[in-house]
């Protein structure tokens, strides 16, 4: 006869260990940045097309003008922290090898930092003059 | 988390579920493909973003550079896309938001919803060109 087959169902292996407490964090913050996304991107095509073929000084007034700064900071944060959610979805979907994952997690955090950062400091040095 | 496909204790491996390669490719499955290639894209695209605000900042000859990129025919057509890539994933989200409140997803209306979202973003990016070009005169 057969030997018997012992089936470990996922759920077994983890029965008992409590709650992981932060399984939905990155799908509800997805979300979050999502809605928050809809304004902002349409505020954000609007400013682009107006600056649309201005000349330098006008661009960099506009760009640094409050209101103008404050909306294009909103946007550069928000799609920021929306883009770096998405990548490591994407990520954790298709690379399973520690050896490529663990590295390309990194990459990506470093990505979003450096471009928010860049587009951030950009910003705030056009707003504040120097 | 464990890997899915780890054998298990008696030393099978179990593939746990099919993917998408034995399904009929759909309306609403291809649109899902694209929200992620667009979300993708733009995500490399936030390059052209902070490299557009750093030549703002860096002053006139960095701009100059930039705006001679961009008026090139080959800037144009990344900007072209990038235009076409941000509003389908625009209204791609806003998609997925109504889909997360439990509406719209009946056959029809999910169909409808999914064509809504190419017919809207193909539409609007030839609207925002055509203002560009027409209201704006186009590159100057």
């Amino acid at each position: 006869m057969n030997t018997p087959h012992r089936i470990v169902t996922p759920m077994r292996r983890v029965r008992g260990l409590g709650a992981a407490r932060s399984g939905t964090r990155d799908f509800w913050h997805q979300r979050v940045t999502a809605v928050a996304g809809i304004p902002l991107t349409i505020a954000f095509m609007i400013i682009v097309i107006a600056l649309m073929g201005r000349g330098h000084a006008a661009v960099a007034q506009i760009l640094g003008s409050p209101l103008v700064a404050v909306v294009m900071l909103l946007f550069i944060v928000n799609t920021a922290y929306h883009m770096w959610i998405g990548m490591q979805e994407i990520i954790l979907d298709y690379v399973h090898d520690d050896r490529l994952k663990l590295p390309s997690l990194m990459a990506n955090t470093f990505f979003v930092f450096a471009v928010a950062f860049a587009s951030a400091f950009a910003v705030l040095k056009l707003s504040f003059g120097v | 988390m464990a890997d899915p496909e780890a054998p298990t204790v008696d030393g099978a491996s179990r593939p746990l579920s099919p993917h998408l390669q034995i399904y009929r490719l759909t309306l609403t499955m291809a649109m899902s493909i694209a929200h992620r290639l667009t979300g993708a894209a733009l995500y490399f695209g936030m390059v052209l973003v902070a490299w557009w605000l750093i030549a703002v900042a860096a002053g006139p000859n960095a701009y100059a550079g930039l705006a001679w990129f961009m008026g090139s025919l080959f800037g144009r057509l990344i900007l072209f896309g990038y235009t076409w890539a941000l509003l389908h994933h625009l209204l791609g989200g806003i998609r997925h938001l109504i889909w997360d409140t439990l509406h719209g997803l009946e056959p029809v209306e999910r169909e409808r919803l999914a064509a809504a979202t190419l017919v809207g973003s193909i539409g609007l990016t030839i609207v925002i060109w055509g203002i560009g070009y027409l209201v704006m005169g186009g590159s100057r």
